[in-house]
């Protein structure tokens, strides 16, 4: 597996990620892609799993509120506090 | 002031006073009562009736809205089946106002009552208005849904999928109380997420503003920008009256939902209490919490998930490989030995072996036969009898043809020799005569030369290329010319015109010449 493939993988969104790694479940459970071919979308279904978990994992509360200035403009963010 | 006086000066000063103190006293004599400037009159009203209905309730319809002036200000009417009054509402109030006046609305306003004293007028100053009663409000809120949606704010199809598992989710509510927090303790225990919370105003004059005007500042965040742009939105405010949560109704809160490119979940007060942005929102959660629970997937469910994927993956992929394996074992179990192949072929090979033995000795045999049955005939005595026979014919031949070749070759010489004898003496005689043939001739060649016609006084003219000229039309004046006499060339050249006399004797005789070649040639 390339690292082109490997990078389009990273940007995948969790949800899309997820629906390929079912994709390839079904495929594989069903028995009936070649050799080689399984073997390819083994590998790619293990970094698909990978990816997913990473999201997953990466996935923490922040909380934060705008802050406007005097315009009513959003000037940045700060901690929520209360 | 004195000037004008004196210049009406033929009048007495004293005369209009006069005239004034005069009429004043017989009307002082009618009657004892007050006498004001319409001025005091008009304050003392204004003063009475503000005095007296300083603060009012009214009920009643408007009537004559055309919203509010350019200056700001409203001016509109109040009545009911049997009068009128004048309404005004001034234009710092009726920005606050959360429920503006719209014509034909029943409203109860609280206000004073003021006079216009410059033209005999009172009015009603409104501070606050409240549509009468709640049906009424129900009532403008229908009618309201009904002009939005016929704009199409509502539609299914403006509807947005909200992301599956959203990484920045933007919360429009009050940054105080309940409601931000049960958002926040329900996204912990699902999935927590980065919140960004936008702080407004859920109730009061300026609730719809604040939030309008929070949809539109998320939605105007830049992606990668400082702040991250959410892309998921929650509208969330806690159970109230009607009208807390007017706000929501507020039209600009409507379009700025229907507008958002950020997918907004809308859960505003208890789940029986609808207000537009409901309508417009992409999904509608009951609570605040149920907003929470719709904006995320449960955490561990999905981690669970994943790795359920992994593990049939692994196992799929193992039961694959299985597969082939015993297919192959299957296929290989099927395949015949080598030795199986070339065994029918091997046999074949022994027994052609085994034959070609026999076959060769068998043949020899049978050729021995053959040959057997042939050889009996075959002797040398009857070779050698052919043989002589030849011989004795070829013999014979051979003399006879020696013979045939003798008899002609002595005849052709008996006739040749008598011939080549008589030819000897003739040739001679042809050759004498020839000689003295060709002296003859070569006498007469010399005898008939131009140069022995030369030597008897002739000339030959030449032209510039060395060529005989034979006609005088070939010659031309001043050309140059050679004569060749017997003895040797001289140059002359061509004249106009014959010469005189002397001249006259050349010109002929260079003709005579010329007639003189043609006539030899």
């Amino acid at each position: 597996m390339s690292e082109d493939q490997k990078a389009a993988i990273e940007a995948l969104s969790f949800e899309d990620a997820l629906t390929e790694l079912e994709q390839i479940v079904g495929k594989l459970e069903g028995g009936q892609a070649p050799l080689q071919e399984s073997i390819d979308i083994y590998e790619r279904g293990g970094l698909l799993k990978a990816h997913c978990e990473n999201l997953l994992r990466k996935a923490e509360a922040r909380i934060e509120k705008i802050t406007l200035d005097r315009d009513g403009n959003p000037a940045g963010t700060e901690p929520l506090d209360g | 002031m004195a000037l004008p006086y004196h210049v009406d000066g033929n009048q007495s000063p004293l005369t209009a006073p006069n005239i004034r103190c005069t009429s004043s006293d017989m009307e002082s004599l009618q009657t004892n009562a007050h006498e004001f400037t319409v001025t005091e009159i008009s304050q003392s009203i204004k003063r009475t009736v503000e005095d007296k209905f300083g603060h009012v309730r009214v009920r009643g319809e408007i009537g004559g809205y055309r919203g509010p002036h350019a200056s700001g200000h409203a001016y509109f009417g109040l009545k009911d089946d049997k009068a009128k009054i004048d309404a005004v509402i001034w234009r710092g109030v009726f920005s606050k106002l959360a429920i503006k006046p719209e014509e034909g609305m029943e409203v109860i306003a609280t206000g004073k009552l003021t006079t216009f004293p410059g033209s005999s007028k009172y009015q009603i100053v409104i501070e606050h208005i409240e549509p009468a009663g709640a049906g009424a409000l129900m009532a403008l809120l229908e009618q309201r849904r009904k002009q939005l949606a016929a704009e199409g704010l509502f539609d299914a199809d403006r509807k947005r999928e909200l992301p599956y598992l959203p990484q920045t989710i933007g919360v429009i509510t009050s940054p105080t109380g309940a409601v931000i927090r049960d958002i926040l303790h329900r996204l912990d225990d699902r999935f927590p997420t980065h919140v960004i919370v936008w702080p407004v105003r859920v109730q009061g004059d300026t609730c719809g503003a604040e939030v309008s005007r929070a949809i539109e500042g998320f939605n105007a965040i830049k992606p990668n920008g400082p702040i991250k742009r959410p892309d998921l939105l929650i509208v969330a405010r806690g159970g109230g009256s009607i009208e807390d949560l007017w706000g929501f109704n507020d039209e600009a809160v409507v379009r700025a939902t229907a507008d958002s490119t950020i997918p907004i979940i809308s859960a505003v007060g208890h789940e029986t209490d609808i207000t537009l942005i409901d309508y417009a929102a992409d999904k509608r959660a009951p609570t605040p919490t149920g907003a929470a629970e719709m904006a995320v997937p449960v955490k561990a469910e999905l981690v669970n998930y994943v790795e359920d994927l992994g593990s049939r993956t692994r196992n799929a992929q193992l039961r694959t490989l299985s597969n082939f394996k015993d297919r192959m074992r299957a296929v290989a179990a099927a395949m015949p030995k080598p030795q199986e192949l070339t065994a029918t072929a091997r046999q074949r090979q022994d027994m052609a072996t085994l034959r070609l033995g026999n076959a060769l000795t068998q043949f020899v045999d049978r050729k021995r036969a053959q040959l057997g049955a042939v050889a009996p005939r075959v002797s040398p005595k009857s070779i050698e009898q052919k043989h002589s026979n030849l011989r004795e014919r070829l013999t014979s031949l051979g003399s006879r043809m020696d013979q045939g070749l003798k008899q002609p070759t002595s005849r052709a010489r008996l006739r040749l020799e008598p011939l080549a004898r008589a030819m000897s003496p003739a040739f001679k005689r042809l050759l004498e005569k020839r000689q003295a043939l060709l002296e003859s001739q070569s006498k007469l060649l010399n005898s008939l030369s131009y140069k022995g016609v030369l030597s008897r006084g002739y000339a030959l003219v030449l032209d510039a290329d060395g060529q005989v000229a034979r006609s005088a039309k070939a010659l031309e004046a001043g050309e140059g010319v050679t004569l060749r006499l017997s003895d040797g060339d001289v140059g002359a050249q061509i004249s106009d015109k014959p010469p005189q006399k002397t001249k006259k004797q050349a010109k002929p005789k260079a003709k005579k010449t010329i007639d003189g070649q043609e006539s030899l040639f």
